[in-house]
């Protein structure tokens, strides 16, 4: 088995440093087996976030070569190895200590979202009657493992760390399966554009990139909603009825 | 290093006290819904769990919850859906338990669709229902092959609206009792490392399984049978721990994944399973009991796949226990695949359907995706290699069937850290409607516990006690400065041990091996040292965990030597025949007043008559 370098970041809230080890690169191996392997043998307290280790439960986020991936579903066979692999921590979150940061704001957001609300039922035994069809679109935003991967990459909250006024792709795609479900009755539109800046996404595209899920987070989320904002809020013709009916 | 540096960092900590009217520990399916409930009935709740909301290990689940709604088959109904459980649990399960979760399983599915559940759909715009090993017809409702994540997001999302206090990355590493009574919790927060007491009338666990005292298994860090060791030095009685469900498919290759599961789905959709010459291998050996319910012939077992009312299911959808088994029987004769599994092929349905491709990229998406990512194989192409993996624990706390309360007052258990339901065998698509049925019912019983008998009293010296528990492997230290030896190394032998001596295929002279070597492993886990500070430092966390492995493993080991027998997911080569004298009685391991282990039998309560009668008329 060849050996290879891996340059993890160590350190917590304070600072903290790149450190290399050295571990076995067996085949197949993904980056989270390196990590293990190091952490059982040469570092015991690396602190690292994981779970299920199939691409399922989606907590063990990191940077890898600086892209945002999932380290249980990233292969050392598609990493060059000739170089030492940096890993790092998510850095559009606060460090908690090594790989693990603080995700604690993405938890408080999603409760500013108004929940499921279930307009009245089809059937006398209180169910609802769907076409396959129309659940399909939210189901591709359920399959959201909460990763967070997103919100790491989205420029609005990385660089410009506007997380007080902007709910993050996460969330959108949050509202966009609440929107889109045909059972669900509640309007979240207003709080879209006054209290979750959908305005702020301009559209780059990034978090759709580095969705380990394939959701296509922009075209099929983002750009419906910001449609109906703009329905909504800047339809001429809609506007002009609002100032007579006083909305 | 044990410097003084780091000593004082460790007991600077301070204990925070937490207090509430029902503390529920683990926040999967079962723990979510149980916090639900509890809070529902008016009291405060406490949920904790040891990784983040919605990461618990339900999300693993894939194929779906099983209910009978007779949504695709109008035959279907609770008592059919109970007889299959039975007989897929050889009889010994809690009847009442396999009852009231026929009865009541089809509401938990539709009240998870009016918390905002999006399943998949009939033609006529119900809930779907998919077919699945054991069970007589389509039953699974689902969402696609993720199904877990869509139960555990529903209730998460639903239950964060509920003034429920989450207490995410906590470990519990002590229930604290007045008297005969569970009266809260003692643990620490994971990302600090700070010692915290929760105080409350009433304790639901909700811990799930044990699968990683096993090398190969599906399950995550998380499996360590905390649940299990709690009650079980609680006072609590353990049933049943013998019956461990080794899934018949895990991937077998990239080395790394081994374990990963294979969703059974690949088989209700018409996988096949063959061994290296190209043998459709299952055919070979069909139980008794099982006989007038399976396809003659492979056409007919793909006609069942594609709905025929009119045929038979295919071997392939017989029990798990027994498919494991037919799997590990062609490994060991020399058929296996290369990398000492067997082959699932779906993708042999394009000989039957024109658009198979799309079809199973439809059908099985996170399979698609998986193979692809972490094996490189389409499996639209290629067939998929797969063995046994460790995937679920049918023993547990044994609960009162209606309340779930342990034989401890105030303690309450639901889900996979709870037997009863599943007796020998669980049958796929049990597990998800298992969680929410109980959850419910511990919720709704643990918030009536402690309303009638309010909070208890905590003795100092208890939490003293525990807290002392919590600092010991930091003052021991690394080996390297003359302290204890690392957790992970203690682990590792233990998973390598059960796996090879009291795994798929057992005898009596392995496992009387593995319980000497638990005793030792016990005396090492005892002394483990670790570096670093309490701030998320995994190598501790660990070492808290270790114990709570060795309490599970005894109890697997001691329940499995007792049964001489073959039953269910117990196989012994020894005694490779089910014994009828072995179908009376449920073995229980209970803490002794010297501190060991205990085991009995307790004869099964005589079924209800009307209950019998259901399982005659489906025979």
């Amino acid at each position: 088995m060849a050996k290879a370098t891996f340059r993890i970041w160590r350190g917590d809230a304070k600072g903290g440093e790149l450190r290399d080890y050295v571990t076995e690169a067996g085949e197949g191996m993904v980056v989270l087996d390196a990590v293990h392997a190091i952490q059982a043998e040469q570092a015991n307290d690396m602190a690292v976030r994981w779970n299920c280790k199939a691409g399922k439960c989606g907590s063990c986020s990191a940077e890898i070569n600086g892209m945002p991936k999932l380290m249980c579903m990233t292969r050392l066979s598609d990493l060059d190895l000739t170089q030492p692999v940096t890993i790092e921590p998510m850095r559009a979150f606060p460090s908690i200590r090594d790989l693990v940061t603080d995700v604690s704001w993405n938890f408080r957001v999603k409760k500013t979202i108004t929940p499921f609300t279930p307009r009245p039922a089809d059937a006398a035994d209180g169910t609802w009657r769907v076409d396959q069809a129309d659940v399909e679109r939210p189901q591709e935003f359920r399959k959201c493992i909460e990763c967070f991967l997103c919100q790491d990459v989205c420029h609005v909250i990385r660089d410009h760390g506007k997380n007080d006024e902007f709910i993050g792709p996460r969330f959108l795609v949050y509202t966009a399966a609440l929107e889109m479900n045909p059972i669900d009755s509640a309007d979240r539109v207003s709080d879209l554009k006054h209290k979750h800046g959908i305005g702020y996404c301009n559209i780059t595209k990034c978090c759709t990139k580095v969705c380990p899920e394939h959701i296509t987070i922009t075209d099929n989320a983002i750009i419906p909603l910001k449609e109906r904002v703009a329905d909504r809020f800047y339809d001429p013709v809609k506007r002009l009825f609002r100032v007579f009916r006083g909305g | 290093m044990a410097t003084a540096a780091t000593v004082a960092t460790v007991s600077a900590g301070q204990i925070q006290t937490h207090e509430h009217d029902v503390i529920v520990i683990g926040a999967g399916g079962a723990g979510l819904r149980a916090a639900i409930e509890a809070s529902a009935a008016g009291a405060s709740v406490g949920l904790i769990c040891k990784s983040l909301l919605g990461k618990a290990h339900t999300v693993m689940a894939e194929g779906g919850m099983a209910a009978a709604m007779a949504n695709v088959d109008d035959r279907d109904s609770w008592k059919v859906h109970f007889a299959d459980t039975m007989r897929g649990g050889q009889y010994i399960n809690n009847w009442r338990m396999a009852e009231l979760h026929a009865q009541e399983a089809p509401a938990r599915v539709r009240e998870l669709e009016a918390w905002g559940a999006v399943f998949d759909r009939t033609k006529d715009g119900k809930i779907l229902q998919r077919n699945f090993g054991g069970h007589r017809y389509p039953r699974l409702a689902h969402v696609g092959d993720r199904t877990g994540l869509e139960m555990i997001r529903t209730l998460q999302d639903h239950g964060i609206h509920r003034g429920i206090t989450v207490y995410m990355e906590h470990t519990v590493t002590t229930l604290l009792k007045d008297g005969e009574r569970v009266v809260g919790a003692f643990g620490y927060d994971r990302e600090r490392g700070f010692a915290r007491v929760f105080r409350s009338g009433a304790v639901v666990l909700a811990t799930g399984g044990i699968g990683r005292a096993f090398k190969i298994t599906s399950n995550s860090w998380e499996y360590t049978g905390d649940g299990h060791a709690l009650a079980y030095h609680a006072g609590a009685e353990l049933m049943d721990m013998e019956f461990v469900q080794f899934h018949p498919t895990g991937m077998v290759w990239p080395l790394s994944v081994k374990g990963i599961l294979v969703t059974e789905g690949v088989r209700g959709e018409g996988g096949v399973l063959r061994n290296k010459d190209g043998k459709r291998f299952m055919f070979d050996d069909i139980p008794e009991n099982y006989r007038n319910q399976t396809a003659k012939d492979p056409e007919e077992g793909w006609r069942y796949t594609q709905g025929d009312k009119s045929a038979n299911r295919p071997p392939e959808l017989l029990t798990r226990d027994h498919v494991a088994r037919c799997i590990n029987r062609e490994v060991r004769a020399g058929r296996g695949s290369p990398h000492g599994g067997v082959f699932l092929d779906i993708a042999w349905i394009k000989e039957k359907l024109p658009n198979a491709r799309e079809h199973i990229k439809k059908k099985l998406p996170s399979m698609y995706h998986q193979f692809m990512q972490l094996a490189g194989l389409d499996i639209t192409v290629e067939p998929m290699e797969v063995g046994p993996t460790t995937h679920y624990v049918m023993g547990g706390v044994r609960v009162d069937g209606d309340s779930q309360m342990s034989t401890v007052p105030g303690l309450f258990a639901a889900g996979e850290v709870a037997a009863g339901l599943h007796g020998a065998n669980r049958l796929g698509g049990n597990s998800l409607s298992d969680l929410v049925v109980f959850g419910k019912r511990a919720g709704e019983h643990a918030a009536k516990f402690a309303k009638e008998r309010g909070a208890g009293t905590v003795r100092p010296d208890q939490i003293e006690a525990a807290a002392r528990g919590l600092l010991e492997p930091f003052e021991r230290g690394a080996s390297a400065a003359g302290g204890g030896e690392g957790p992970y190394k203690v682990q590792y032998e233990l998973q390598d041990m059960m796996q090879e001596k009291v795994g798929i295929v057992r005898n009596e002279a392995d496992m009387q091996a593995a319980l000497a070597g638990i005793e030792a492993l016990k005396g090492r886990a005892a002394k483990v040292g670790v570096v670093g500070n309490r701030e998320y430092n995994p190598g501790w966390h660990t070492a808290m965990d270790l114990p709570n492995l060795l309490t599970c493993s005894e109890a697997v080991t001691r329940c499995a030597i007792e049964r001489k027998e073959s039953r269910g997911g117990h196989f012994r080569e020894d005694f490779e025949q089910k014994d009828p004298k072995f179908a009376s009685f449920n073995n229980i391991v209970k803490k002794g007043p010297d501190g060991n282990m205990r085991l009995e039998r307790r004869p099964i309560p005589e079924m209800r008559a009307d209950l019998k009668q259901i399982i005659e008329e489906n025979k």
